[in-house]
């Protein structure tokens, strides 16, 4: 092996993987809430659904989504890969009193970021079967601006979240991802070395406003979309 | 007083163990919590039983020897001190105390609460030598230094290389530790010669023996009997990736 590939398989190696892939996905939630807050507007989905269909026609947009389905992945894989080392590096005997003293984390999601990966790894499965594959494949609606048909994506999330089962799920499968990043969002800092007495408060303050905020806008959008609620007013006329 | 206690008994690494419970009714909460155990193996060798196996040196908390899981806490539920400076008088009268030996792959048992820690001795191995002129020793203060700067560099020196960490972390990762020694050189000009060599052959050879990956859980720091902190290993890798993709070096 070479001194790359060394690297990428030491353990430090296998943690900057998590890091830049979480972080790249960090980001990424900002750009998707942008998008489902445009569900939210009192238009019939006009908006949304020229959103929906610029996001997935312009190449620039469709070469970031391969980097996003890699990294969600690679994410997920090394993730499952790091969790069975750690399972056997501790061996089978656990301890007969089970404590969780931490510092400056929160030590349910910072000693279960594998079990809330592995649920989020699997609301983005009927997330992606929900509206990805509908979109890419399915027989949608056409809805006909100015001329423009495109599909109407819009209504199907409508319909999707007049079934409180649905809503129940995302508002829960929020909850997960707002735990797994009130650890994962200052932890890829750490991995990446950038810890320093005057940054870091600062890391863990976004991290936190983030890891609370973030999750809470997404969990609101489906249960104003089940109770007919469109308080945002357009700027397209 | 009088005390419960649950130890884990085994008599070999291939062996099964389990809890094995004795009842102590003359415990004085004077006591440290090792001459307690001491009080215990009087009373189990007057039996002809095999006496309790566990490390102990110096009994004042700098050599790290004293090592066991006291009620799921490393060196005991006090913080910031080894197990050798926690007392009775931190436990209540009818206390069940439950003992068990540092448990990780890499920290094999020996016997009961005695585990092998040779792994740690290989890391150190690894790190190499710190080059220093031979002679007359040199004035103390011929090498002008930062104060703040040596007083981190003497925080993380102050690991005392017991294994705690490793015993406290739900990965089993040995991270603080390396962290710490990797860190205590790296930032004093006499060990700055070898810092990259050195950080890539410690993490290389902590791999080796199989600790687990750190997530940054942090429980290491709080069970620390040294107070060492995480920061340690963000500088742990910072040092890691500069050596990586900026040195001639290949561990």
């Amino acid at each position: 092996m070479n001194w790359f590939t060394n690297f990428l398989s030491s353990s430090i190696g296998q943690k900057i993987i998590m890091s830049l892939t979480g972080l790249f996905l960090i980001t990424f939630l900002i750009v998707h809430l942008t998008g489902n807050l445009q569900l939210l507007i009192h238009d019939e989905g006009k908006q949304f659904n020229l959103y929906a269909k610029f996001m997935t026609t312009n190449p620039l947009i469709k070469l970031t989504s391969y980097l996003l389905y890699a990294s969600i992945l690679l994410h997920a894989v090394q993730g499952v890969v790091l969790w069975q080392k750690n399972k056997n590096a501790r061996g089978n005997q656990g301890y007969a009193k089970k404590t969780n003293r931490v510092v400056g984390t929160n030590s349910f999601a910072a000693s279960n970021m594998a079990w809330l990966g592995i649920v989020i790894f699997v609301f983005i499965g009927l997330h992606l079967y929900q509206f990805w594959l509908q979109m890419k494949l399915g027989n949608l609606p056409m809805a006909n601006y100015d001329g423009v048909e495109v599909k109407n994506l819009y209504a199907i999330v409508t319909q999707t979240y007049s079934n409180p089962v649905y809503v129940i799920v995302y508002v829960f499968s929020m909850a997960v991802i707002g735990f797994h990043l009130l650890h994962g969002f200052q932890s890829a800092f750490q991995t990446l070395g950038l810890t320093h007495k005057k940054y870091t408060p600062l890391i863990k303050g976004v991290g936190t406003i983030y890891a609370i905020a973030v999750p809470l806008l997404f969990a609101i959008i489906p249960v104003l979309i089940y109770l007919k609620i469109f308080p945002l007013s357009s700027f397209l006329h | 007083m009088k005390v419960t206690l649950k130890i884990w008994r085994q008599s070999g690494n291939d062996k099964k163990g389990q809890f094995v419970e004795y009842k102590l009714d003359n415990v004085k909460k004077e006591m440290s919590f090792l001459e307690m155990l001491d009080v215990l193996n009087e009373q189990l060798i007057q039996k002809k039983e095999q006496p309790v196996a566990f490390e102990h040196d110096c009994r004042e908390g700098i050599c790290g020897t004293c090592n066991m899981v006291i009620n799921g806490f490393p060196h005991g539920p006090q913080q910031g001190t080894t197990t050798c400076q926690l007392h009775m008088r931190h436990f209540k009268d009818g206390d069940t105390i439950w003992i068990e030996p540092f448990r990780a792959k890499a920290f094999p048992i020996i016997r009961d609460l005695v585990v092998d820690r040779a792994a740690f001795d290989r890391i150190i191995q690894a790190g190499g030598y710190v080059s220093v002129n031979t002679g007359q020793a040199q004035d103390a203060n011929a090498i002008p230094i930062q104060k703040e700067i040596v007083s981190e560099a003497f925080d993380a020196a102050a690991c005392i290389g017991c294994g705690a960490c490793v015993a406290a972390c739900p990965n089993a990762s040995a991270m603080l530790f390396v962290s710490a020694k990797v860190s205590h050189l790296s930032m004093l000009p006499q060990g700055k010669v070898e810092a990259k060599k050195r950080a890539q052959a410690m993490v290389k050879q902590m791999d080796e023996e199989g600790f687990g990956r750190c997530s940054n859980v942090t429980a290491c720091e709080a069970e620390c009997p040294k107070g060492i902190s995480v920061a340690n290993i963000a500088r742990l890798n910072r040092e890691y990736l500069g050596s990586v993709f900026t040195s001639e070096v290949n561990a």
